[in-house]
């Protein structure tokens, strides 16, 4: 028991590092994903065909290839070149990458809304800005809450994946400990932090859920 | 208070209206009747813009929404123009359309609050004088999925409204609705034409179009077959397809 409090604060340290991707990449993707499935759903079809061909790329490669881009040969690159430190470029990649899967739900959601919404808006003399704010997108939330819940649960685990970077995520922290003093203990403590960090956003989900069921 | 003329609509390949034109005068209740396809409804929703013409006129209280010049082409006015003209109508759809995350009195006041910019103090009283008029008061809190069609279909109707529209359009208002409830909305839209609203019903209702209309339009394929006083469309149809359309309604 001693040894568990022993190897709490690198442990915590790199819960912190986790919280923070994780935490700013959701306030940074949610919206993006929310504009690019606007943009993908207007009239303009040559942007709509861009987006499209963004989220094909941010889909149809991995998140760690994405992200040692950003990091290593994202400098090389003529005119947009730029050296991004760690943490920076961290965010940078999961944000781009989690928007194009936010964007997607955020389609499906919109295109679910039944199109007698919108003409009941549009003859009460709504604009469409104002159809999508006021009638639309309050009830898309409700529809892409369990899929926003999944992306979101996987968003804290995806968050190991910086470690490529070196940086000391929960994950890397923990295995860090494991080659050092050659036991599992920390493995099954940093187990146990993901599962607490799951377990209130499932709640959370949940609460959310049940909020919304009233107008079922 | 309506003026549409000649107006021709296709989707696709299919003409969908040939030619349609109608007056309605304030006051005046219209029917609209014929079987399904016939393009009743279609030509209902041009009149608010819900669907676009590809030739003729319509010009609501003197205002034009739509005109068509020698050469055949058909313009639009422009967008703020569409809204002004567009907003003298209210409508009252077959499904409903309410807004299902908002209660009965949150629909009514959602849109005189966001377009006309309205402050809820304001709008509160009128919208639950509308409650009280349609009998729906005591539902006032409840969400749309806890009432029935008809309680449904007269919220609606309140909603509709609450924006003070001169013009009511009505696209099958009844024909969603177990017909145990449909009396209820019918009732409704009797007590608006009481009070001398202008109304367009597009309805598979004949008692309603009978007792409540002033005029009867039949339509068939795209194109009106037969307008009248509902008193005498009714006593002596005059075209052959009225006659059959009305004997297969009995």
């Amino acid at each position: 028991m001693n040894y568990v409090f022993d190897i709490m604060p690198p442990l915590l340290q790199g819960t912190g590092v986790t919280l923070q991707v994780f935490i700013i990449t959701l306030l940074l993707s949610v919206p993006l994903g929310l504009a690019l499935a606007l943009v993908r759903l207007s009239r303009f079809r040559v942007l709509g065909g861009v987006v499209n061909g963004y989220i094909w790329l941010m889909r149809g490669t991995p998140l760690m290839l994405q992200m040692l881009f950003i990091y290593f040969a994202l400098p090389f690159v003529p005119v947009i070149g730029i050296r991004l430190p760690d943490f920076p470029a961290a965010i940078l990649a999961f944000t781009l990458n989690y928007a194009a899967y936010f964007a997607e739900i955020f389609r499906a959601g919109i295109q679910s809304i039944d199109r007698g919404q919108y003409e009941g808006a549009r003859v009460l003399g709504l604009t469409y800005p104002q159809t999508m704010r006021r009638i639309v997108l309050p009830q898309v939330v409700k529809r892409i809450l369990p899929p926003m819940s999944n992306e979101t649960i996987t968003l804290v685990k995806d968050t190991s994946l910086i470690y490529v970077l070196a940086m000391n995520d929960l994950l890397r922290a923990a295995r860090g400990i494991v080659q050092r003093d050659f036991t599992i203990s920390p493995f099954v403590v940093a187990a146990a932090f993901y599962l607490i960090m799951t377990l209130v956003l499932t709640y959370g989900f949940q609460r959310l859920e049940k909020k919304y069921a009233v107008y079922d | 208070m309506i003026r549409a003329v000649d107006i021709h609509k296709h989707f696709g390949p299919v003409e969908v209206l040939k030619g349609v034109s109608l007056e309605v005068g304030k006051g005046e209740v219209v029917a609209v009747i014929g079987p399904s396809g016939s393009g009743k409804s279609t030509f209902l929703r041009c009149l608010i813009h819900l669907e676009t013409i590809h030739r003729g006129s319509i010009e609501i209280e003197g205002e034009p929404l739509v005109t068509t010049d020698g050469s055949g082409a058909c313009r639009y006015v422009s967008e703020a123009s569409i809204r002004r003209v567009c907003g003298k109508m209210g409508m009252v759809f077959q499904h409903f359309n309410l807004f299902p995350h908002l209660t009965v009195l949150q629909n009514i006041i959602e849109a005189p609050m966001t377009v006309k910019g309205l402050r809820r103090d304001e709008v509160v009283p009128k919208a639950e004088a509308l409650l009280k008029k349609v009998g729906l008061f005591d539902k006032r809190d409840s969400y749309p999925s806890r009432l029935s069609g008809g309680q449904k279909q007269r919220v609606a109707i309140a909603r509709a409204l609450a924006m003070e529209p001169d013009i009511m359009l009505f696209d099958e208002p009844t024909s969603a609705l177990d017909p145990e409830l449909t009396g209820e909305v019918l009732r409704t839209m009797r007590g608006l034409a009481d009070e001398h609203m202008t109304m367009v019903v597009v309805t598979h209702e004949m008692g309603f179009a009978r007792e409540v209309a002033s005029r009867v339009i039949f339509m068939a394929d795209g194109a009106i077959v037969e307008e009248q006083p509902a008193r005498e469309f009714f006593a002596s149809p005059q075209h052959p397809r009225t006659r059959a359309f009305l004997e297969s309604m009995l």
